[in-house]
C-alpha cells in the first residue's frame, strides 16, 4: 500500500480582519456604572482586556469576528443595556451563492486547515437548489463505512488525468497496447485559470506553489507561465489559445497542457502532441446546452481529458433557464456511458464548486474531478466584493499578497477539504474516490425522495413558482 | 491588573468578584436532591437577569408610578411589588406585542402619560436558524417556565426550514366528534410489541429523552432528564459515557447506551436498565463516530469511561464486530443473556436502505427501532456531515412505516422517530407518518437554556452552563431548577398533544400513528 496521503497544515492568520457576524453593542444610554461588568464576565474573555489594555492593538482578533453570541453579557447586564446585532457588512458578504456563511467557513478552514465543526444540530434550510437537493449515503452495519479519517483505513482521493484504453490487447502472453500516458493527482482537485481581476501580484504564484506542495495541477495561462520564468512550471497546466503561436516554451516539458474548444480542436490536439512535447491534452468546453452531445463527440474522436466549465454558480451558460450542474453532469456521464466510451476519458467540472461537499457531489453526479477558482480566492481573504472590477482598490490588498503565505492558506483549505472528503466517503462505505465517479446509487435526490415519500401520499407537487 | 501581568499572574478565570450569585440557587446545589419527583407544574423562571423575549417594553421618564400598567397587564409585565412606591423594570419578555391592543389589557394604551414604549427586541431576530426559528425557542421557554402552551403571538408549531415537518399541516375535521372529552384521550406508548417473555414496557407519553454521555453534559442538566423522566413514567438515555452513580435511583427510567466505544459498559450497568440501546449510528453526524474533547475529559469523566484524564476519545464507526444482521443479532444476544428483562433497542441513522435495516433489527431480535434523522443532534459534529449525509427524518418514517407493514411485522417492534422534533406538532406529524413515538434531546436542552449558538464546543464548553464539564459553568444550573423547567415542558407538551388528539377525534395517540390521510403538505396539491 502506497503511503498514507496527508496535506499537513500550520495555522495562518489572516492579513486583514475578517468580517465576522455578530455583535454586541450598548444601544442605550443608560448604563448605571454599577461596576459589576457582565462583559468582563465572557466566557470566551473576549472582554478581558477591555477595562485595561484596549488601548493596546489586539489586531484581527476583533469582538465581531470571535464573538460567539453566547447572550450571556446581554442576559446578565445590570440595567439591561446590551444587544446583540448581526454585522450589516457581514449580511452583504458575497452573493446567494458564495453565502456570507459559506465565505467565513472558507475562512476558517483557509487559516486552521481544520473541519469546521459545531455543534447542536443543522440549522440550514431543509433543502436548496443544485447541490444542497443531493444528500450523500452513509451505511450501518452491512456494507459498512471506512475509517478514514482517524487513520484505521486507507481511502483513496487519487485520479487519473489522460485517455485510457478501452480493453488491452494480449498476444502469447504479452502485452500488445501502447498505454497512454497518464498524469496522477492525489486529490480529485486541481486548480483553475484564475479570472484575470484576481490575477494581481503574486496570486498565481501562490497558487502554483500550493498545487506543487500538495502534488495537485494549476491550469495556468502562457502569460503567468512566461513571467514566472519556469519556476512554476512544475506543477502547472499551461493554457494554450493559439498553440501555432507558442513558438516559445509554454507547453515545452509540461506533459498535460490545456486548449479551448473549437471546431479544430482535435487537430490542435494533435498539433500538440506532434510538435511540441504534450503527453496529455486536456479540452476546455464551456457548458452550454446541449454540452453532452460535443463532449461525446469530442471522446469520440479521441480527446484525452474535457473539462467542462460552468460559470462562478455552477449553472450552464448562455440558456435562458440555466440548468445545475448537477444535472448538466449527470446527462453527460449518461450520454458517454450509453455510447460505452465513459471510461477512456477524464472529465472535469469547474465552476460552482464552492465547498468540499460539492467535490464529492459533483464526481457521484459523474465527473472524475473538479477544478476550483474562488474558494482559492476566498481562501486569500478575499470578499467577493467586487471592487477589483471596478477598477478601486481591493480592501484587502491582494495584490500584496505574499506568495508563501496564500500558498499556506490555499494549503491549508485543501487540508480541511481533504478531510471533508474522507469523512464523506468514509461514511459511504467507498475507498477510493475513483469509484464514487457516477455512483449515484450512493447519494439520495431531493426529487426522488420527495416523490416516493410525499408524492405517494400528497399527489403532485406543486410547480415551483 | 496591568502589575499582576507583568508578574505573570493573570488570573486566567474571568473576574467574578461582583457577580450576584446565578438565580434560582439553592445553599448547595450538590447536595443529593429528593428522588421523588412530582409531575405538578410550577413556575420555573429564567435563570437570566434579562430574559429575551419578542419585544421590548420601554418605560420613559414620564413615568409617575400610577401602577395603571399594573393594573392593566394580565401577562406580568408589569409588577409592583408589595409596599414598593416604584414599578419594577418591565419583565417585557411576557409581552405579547401589539396583538395585544385588542384585548383590554394594552398598557401602552392605558398609560396616561404616554411613559411606554412597545417595540420588537432586536435580539430575538438575531436568535435560532431556520429549524429553530425565533419564535420556536421562545414558545419552548415559554412552555419551560409556565408549563403552559405558548401564546398565539408566537409561532410554536413549525420552523421557516421550508421542507418537511414545517410544510405538513394537519386537516382537522369540521367539528371534534360527540362523547370525546380530553380527560379520556390516552398517550401512552407501548414499547414490546414482539409479545414474549419480556416486559410489556408502557410509558405515559409518546415521547422520551434523548442519549446525552455523562462528559458531554452538565451532570445537573442529565439529572433533570433522568428526573422529568421518572416523573412522567418515560426514559431518559445514558448516551455514551457510562452510567453515573447518581442515576441509580431512577434506573428504571434510564436506558443503558451500548455505542462503539462502549465506554461504561459493564455487566451491572446493563443489568440495572429496562432497556437497552445499541447505538449503530447518530444523526448529528452519521457514518461517523463520537468525539469527545479532550479538555471535557476531566478526572471524573475520564474515571466514568475508564480513561486517561485529557485525552480526546474517539468512538470508532462502526462496531467493528457487527459487519452483518447476523453479527448484530449475536450483539443483541449477548445483552439478552447479561439482563433477561430488558428490551432491545437499537438506534439507527438514515442511510437509503433504512427500512432493509430496520427489518433486520426486528428478525435479530430488537423491541425498538429507533431512527434518528440527520437534522437532530445536540453534541458537536463536522458542518459538512450534519448537512449532507443520510436522509432527513421526515422521508425516513414513511419508508421504514410502508416496509414493516409490507413485511407484516409492523405490529410486532416499536418504531422511534428523532432527529429534528422540536414541538409536539412534530411528534403529532411523526406519528401520523407512521412512527410510534419519538424521542426528544435539542428540545430539552432549549428548555434549559440553549439559545442554539452552535458552540458547544468552544473554549471551556457550552457558555450556557448546559453541555460542559467546566466546574465554574456547571454552576449555572441546578438540578431542581432543571427538572422544573422541563416537567413543566413535558406537561405543556402534553396538554398541546391532547388538544390536537381532540381537534381530530381520536381518543388515542396510537390511533394516529399512520393516518396520512389527516396530513396535507403545502407544496403538494393533496390529492394523491
Amino acid at each position: 500500500m502506497p503511503a498514507k496521503y496527508v496535506i499537513h497544515h500550520k495555522t495562518a492568520k489572516p492579513r486583514f480582519r475578517p468580517i465576522g457576524k455578530l455583535g454586541i453593542v450598548e444601544w442605550r444610554e443608560d448604563c448605571s456604572g454599577c461596576h459589576n461588568c457582565v462583559k468582563r464576565d465572557c466566557v470566551y474573555r473576549l472582554y478581558r482586556d477591555e477595562a485595561d489594555t484596549l488601548r493596546n492593538e489586539v489586531g484581527y482578533l476583533d469582538y465581531i469576528y470571535q464573538c460567539k453570541g453566547c447572550l450571556n453579557c446581554i442576559q446578565n447586564c445590570t440595567k439591561n443595556i446590551l444587544t446583540r446585532v448581526v454585522n450589516p457588512e457581514f449580511r452583504r458578504l458575497g452573493d446567494g451563492y458564495y453565502t456570507p456563511d459559506l465565505i467565513l467557513s472558507t475562512w476558517y478552514q483557509a487559516e486552521t486547515g481544520k473541519i469546521p465543526v459545531s455543534g447542536a444540530g443543522y440549522g440550514g434550510p431543509f433543502s436548496g437548489p443544485g447541490f444542497d437537493s443531493m444528500w450523500t449515503d452513509m451505511s450501518e452495519i452491512v456494507r459498512p463505512t471506512r475509517d478514514g479519517i482517524h487513520g484505521r483505513e486507507y481511502i483513496s482521493t487519487s485520479v487519473d488525468i489522460g485517455r485510457k484504453l478501452p480493453h488491452l490487447e494480449f498476444e502469447n502472453g504479452r502485452l500488445m497496447d501502447d498505454p497512454p500516458p497518464l498524469a496522477e493527482t492525489p486529490l480529485p482537485v486541481i486548480f483553475d485559470r484564475i479570472p484575470l481581476h484576481w490575477n494581481r501580484g503574486a496570486v498565481m504564484s501562490a497558487v502554483a506553489m500550493a498545487a506543487a506542495e500538495i502534488g495537485t495541477l494549476a491550469i495556468l495561462d502562457e502569460a503567468s507561465l512566461r513571467e514566472s520564468g519556469g519556476s512554476l512550471r512544475s506543477h502547472a497546466i499551461p493554457f494554450i489559445t493559439a498553440p501555432h503561436a507558442a513558438t516559445t516554451d509554454p507547453a515545452e516539458a509540461a506533459t498535460l497542457a490545456m486548449i479551448p474548444d473549437g471546431p479544430d480542436a482535435m487537430a490542435v490536439q494533435a498539433a500538440l502532441k506532434r510538435e511540441h512535447s504534450a503527453e496529455i491534452v486536456a479540452i476546455r468546453i464551456p457548458a452550454a446546452p446541449g454540452v453532452a452531445g460535443r463532449v461525446a463527440e469530442l471522446a469520440q474522436g479521441g480527446a484525452d481529458v474535457i473539462q467542462l466549465a460552468f460559470d462562478s454558480h455552477g449553472r450552464e451558460r448562455g440558456a435562458a433557464q440555466p440548468r445545475h450542474l448537477r444535472d448538466v453532469l449527470r446527462d453527460t456521464h449518461t450520454t458517454l456511458v450509453r455510447e460505452g466510451i465513459r471510461d477512456e476519458v477524464t472529465l472535469i467540472a469547474s465552476g460552482g464548486i464552492a465547498a468540499a461537499e460539492h467535490v464529492a457531489k459533483a464526481i457521484i453526479c459523474g465527473a472524475d474531478m473538479v477544478a476550483i477558482d474562488v474558494p482559492l480566492i476566498l481562501a486569500l481573504e478575499c470578499r467577493l466584493c467586487g471592487e477589483c472590477e471596478r477598477g478601486q482598490p481591493c480592501p484587502i490588498a491582494l495584490e500584496e499578497i505574499d506568495a508563501g503565505f496564500g500558498a499556506r492558506r490555499i494549503v491549508n483549505l485543501m487540508a480541511a477539504w481533504h478531510s471533508q472528503l474522507l469523512e464523506m466517503l468514509g461514511a459511504m462505505g467507498i475507498r477510493e474516490v475513483r469509484r464514487l465517479r457516477g455512483e449515484t446509487g450512493r447519494c439520495m435526490f431531493f426529487e426522488d425522495l420527495e416523490r416516493d415519500t410525499f408524492g405517494r401520499w400528497f399527489g403532485k407537487r406543486k410547480t415551483d413558482s | 491588573m496591568v502589575r499582576q501581568e507583568e508578574n505573570g499572574l493573570v488570573s486566567t478565570l474571568p473576574s467574578n468578584r461582583h457577580r450576584p450569585e446565578p438565580r434560582p440557587r439553592d445553599a448547595s446545589p450538590d447536595q443529593l436532591e429528593s428522588a421523588e419527583v412530582s409531575r405538578r407544574i410550577r413556575p420555573a423562571p429564567p435563570r437570566y437577569r434579562n430574559e429575551i423575549g419578542k419585544f421590548g417594553i420601554h418605560r420613559g421618564p414620564q413615568c409617575a408610578a400610577c401602577g395603571r400598567c399594573v393594573d392593566t397587564c394580565r401577562h406580568g409585565v408589569h409588577v409592583r411589588p408589595e409596599g414598593y412606591l416604584h414599578v419594577m423594570r418591565p419583565y417585557d419578555y411576557r409581552c405579547i406585542g401589539p396583538g395585544c391592543g385588542d384585548t383590554g389589557s394594552y398598557c401602552i394604551d392605558a398609560c396616561p402619560h404616554g411613559a411606554l414604549k412597545l417595540a420588537v427586541n432586536p435580539v430575538s431576530e438575531t436568535m435560532g436558524d431556520c429549524r429553530w426559528t425565533p419564535d420556536l425557542l421562545l414558545s419552548n421557554w415559554a412552555m419551560a417556565e409556565t408549563g403552559r402552551p405558548p401564546g398565539n403571538h408566537l409561532e410554536s408549531e413549525v420552523g421557516a426550514s421550508g421542507g418537511g415537518f414545517d410544510r405538513l399541516r394537519f386537516r382537522f375535521p369540521d367539528s371534534p366528534p360527540h362523547g370525546l372529552s380530553r380527560e379520556d384521550i390516552s398517550t401512552k406508548l407501548l414499547l414490546n410489541r414482539r409479545g414474549d417473555s419480556r416486559p410489556r414496557i408502557e410509558i405515559d407519553i409518546p415521547w422520551y429523552g434523548g442519549g446525552m454521555s455523562f462528559g458531554s453534559t452538565n451532570l445537573r442538566a442529565l439529572l433533570g432528564k433522568a428526573r422529568v423522566a421518572k416523573a412522567f413514567n418515560g426514559f431518559t438515555c445514558t448516551g455514551e459515557g457510562g452510567y453515573p452513580e447518581r442515576f441509580i435511583p431512577y434506573k428504571d427510567h434510564v436506558i443503558t447506551q451500548v455505542a462503539t466505544g462502549l465506554f461504561g459498559v459493564r455487566e451491572e450497568t446493563i443489568q440495572r436498565a429496562r432497556i437497552v440501546e445499541f447505538k449503530y449510528a447518530q444523526g448529528a453526524k452519521p457514518g461517523l463516530g463520537g468525539h469527545l474533547l479532550g479538555d471535557k475529559n476531566t478526572p471524573s469523566v475520564a474515571a466514568m469511561r475508564e480513561t486517561v484524564q485529557g485525552v480526546s476519545l474517539f468512538s470508532p464507526f462502526p462496531f467493528h464486530s457487527v459487519y452483518s444482521v447476523e453479527d448484530h443479532q449475536k450483539h443483541l444476544d449477548w445483552i439478552a443473556h447479561v439482563n433477561p428483562r430488558a428490551l432491545l433497542s437499537a438506534k439507527v441513522s438514515t442511510p437509503g436502505d433504512v427500512d432493509m435495516v430496520a427489518v433486520g433489527i426486528y428478525y435479530a431480535g430488537g423491541h425498538i427501532v429507533h431512527l434518528d434523522g440527520s437534522y437532530g443532534g445536540t453534541g458537536a459534529a463536522p458542518n459538512v456531515a450534519k448537512k449532507n449525509i443520510a436522509m432527513p427524518i421526515e422521508y425516513a418514517i414513511g419508508r421504514v412505516h410502508r416496509f414493516l407493514v409490507d413485511e407484516g411485522i409492523r405490529d410486532k417492534i416499536t418504531v422511534i422517530a428523532s432527529g429534528g422534533i422540536r414541538t409536539p406538532a412534530d411528534v403529532a406529524k411523526a406519528i401520523a407518518m407512521g412512527a410510534d413515538g419519538c424521542v426528544i434531546g435539542t428540545a430539552e436542552l432549549v428548555a434549559l437554556g440553549c439559545i442554539r449558538c452552535t458552540a458547544c464546543e468552544s473554549g471551556r464548553g457550552c457558555a450556557r452552563g448546559i453541555a460542559t464539564t467546566d466546574d465554574e459553568l456547571l454552576a449555572m444550573v441546578d438540578v431542581e431548577w432543571c427538572t422544573q423547567r422541563l416537567v413543566n415542558l413535558y406537561a405543556a407538551w402534553r396538554q398541546m398533544l391532547v388538544d390536537l388528539l381532540y381537534r381530530l377525534g381520536l381518543d388515542s395517540v396510537s390511533a394516529l400513528r399512520g393516518r396520512i390521510d389527516l396530513l396535507s403538505h403545502l407544496d403538494y396539491e393533496n390529492e394523491a
